[in-house]
């Protein structure tokens, strides 16, 4: 069972009272982006075997959104972070190096 | 190969049944192969076989890194129908059901394929109104289903509570020769009839690199050495999107667990297979008598094989209400399987960006029944380059918008 912590409201809970969201950090293309852009963002995902970040929402709770590091092996959490960024913030990419080391992720490790 | 008959098996009683040979030979790998198929699952293994049997290669090594039909193909809920809203499905589901009513004869294995019906259940107005538009679709496919009353629904599986509080049934989308078949069987049907062509079906075998030239595939690295092959076929499932990351090229695919239980066995008490999406669970009785409940899906990706907790609750509770005589059922096993599922829950039997190098993934929560229709038609594709069963899946579709849309059509399980 997933136990995961929301970082917006400090609380602990199992999976039943989060909702995922899907790949986080995704880049969102606009109208002006091309068809390769655009497929991108709607269809293709990363899927990977390991290390994964992705939304969840906080729905039986305080209602906010945020991010989580995982392993989708193991469902090892190696941290939550607020989901007002662009990529994973160091501390959250230290936690994973520590656990599994030489990882890397859009070149950033 | 010696055939399986009654006469061999009176043959064998005289003989303390000492004259069975291995089902499958276990060679070692040759340096090079005219196809290799990775993954020898149910998908992979009808595809080697059809290559052979309708095209003629049968110059083929299936590679697979457990054992024979270890993954989804031993882990599902053996549920075989074809009662699909878009044309495409409908062909090659509809293709696949009606190769399984031969399927015995043709592999001489018993796959025990049972047609005794399969009841998608309607519980709301608005899945009462999408299993009409599913029978008349099917109609115009000539896939034969019917919209059935609650009363028809009553006879035909007596155990039911149709009154229920929260979602009484009102009627079913039923398919008469829909069933279930052995599943294993299916896969070692396949192997058997494979490695009797010559094919080289190879176990413990894992693929951990795809060696390519110039935009063109030239062989597989693999857990016991290097093989060339000309074609390459990709059949991993849940592992998709690992394989095609070696390959070079993304798919848009997400794996995710989807988990089924059985009960301890009980005499016979329901001879259809009920499907309840709006509840999220679905029951089949098996011929040793377990009760076998399907349930959704995890709602993240994962690759645990064993699914969240809180899932077999929704499930029990949903069939509960559904078949009250079953409440005090004991549960003996549960498990997972990772499915791979695209964004139109539909396959994906397409060329790849790389040269001779094709995929056959994306079976979601339904691969089990297509199994025979999808190496038909991916065997062709891979020998001649086309097939019109595979018309509609390929990977392009999604960057074109030319989605073959089932979500819609069907929920949990489609």
């Amino acid at each position: 069972m997933l136990i995961l912590t929301c970082p917006c409201c400090g609380v602990t809970a199992e999976e039943t009272e989060f909702h995922g969201g899907g790949e986080a950090h995704l880049t969102r293309h606009g109208p002006d982006s091309d068809d390769d852009q655009f497929h991108d963002y709607l269809f293709m995902r990363e899927n990977p075997r390991g290390v994964h970040f992705e939304r969840w929402r906080h729905v039986y709770g305080c209602g906010k959104w945020f991010h989580a590091a995982r392993d989708t092996v193991t469902l090892e959490v190696f941290g939550t972070y607020p989901a007002q960024t662009t990529e994973p913030p160091q501390h959250i990419r230290e936690a994973i190096s520590a656990r599994r080391p030489g990882w890397s992720w859009r070149g950033l490790s | 190969m010696k055939r399986y008959s009654a006469f061999a098996i009176a043959r064998e009683a005289m003989r303390h049944h000492e004259g069975w040979e291995r089902a499958w030979a276990s060679p070692e790998p040759k340096r090079k192969y005219d196809v290799i198929i990775i993954g020898a699952g149910g998908h992979g293994l009808a595809t080697a076989y059809y290559l052979g049997k309708n095209f003629g290669i049968t110059n083929v090594a299936i590679l697979e890194k457990g054992w024979l039909g270890g993954g989804n193909t031993g882990r599902n809920t053996t549920i075989i129908r074809s009662n699909y809203l878009q044309d495409p499905s409908a062909a090659i589901f509809e293709k696949s059901r009606s190769l399984y009513e031969t399927m015995s004869q043709d592999l001489n294995m018993n796959v025990m394929f049972s047609p005794r019906g399969v009841m998608m259940l309607a519980q709301t107005e608005h899945e009462v109104r999408g299993w009409k538009r599913t029978a008349h679709a099917n109609a115009l496919q000539g896939v034969t289903t019917e919209f059935i009353s609650p009363r028809r629904v009553k006879e035909l599986c007596p155990i039911m509570n149709i009154d229920g509080p929260r979602y009484p049934v009102l009627g079913a989308l039923w398919q008469p020769r829909g069933g279930t078949a052995r599943h294993d069987a299916v896969a070692w049907g396949y192997a058997r009839a494979c490695s009797a062509m010559g094919m080289h079906v190879i176990q413990k075998c894992e693929v951990t690199g795809i060696r390519s030239e110039g935009g063109k595939v030239r062989g597989v690295t693999t857990s016991r050495g290097d093989i060339d092959c000309d074609k390459l076929g990709i059949v991993v499932a849940g592992n998709s999107g690992h394989v095609a990351n070696m390959a070079g090229f993304r798919l848009p695919l997400e794996s995710v667990a989807l988990q089924a239980l059985v009960s301890e066995p009980i005499k016979p008490c329901m001879d259809v297979v009920v499907m309840a999406n709006t509840v999220h669970g679905y029951m089949s009785q098996s011929d040793k008598g377990e009760m076998v409940i399907g349930g959704g899906t995890d709602g993240y990706n994962n690759y645990t094989q064993r699914g969240a907790f809180h899932h077999i609750e929704e499930t029990v509770r949903a069939l509960v209400e559904t078949f009250p005589m079953i409440s005090r059922l004991k549960m003996l096993r549960q498990w997972g399987g990772i499915v791979d599922v695209t964004g139109d829950r539909s396959p994906i039997l397409s060329k790849t960006p790389l040269e001779n190098c094709f995929i056959n993934a994306g079976w979601g929560t339904g691969g089990f029944k297509a199994i025979p229709g999808s190496g038909w038609g991916f065997a062709e594709l891979m020998a001649r380059g086309h097939s019109t069963l595979c018309d509609g899946f390929e990977l392009d579709r999604f960057r074109e918008g030319r989605f073959v849309d089932e979500s819609v059509a069907a929920g949990v399980a489609h």
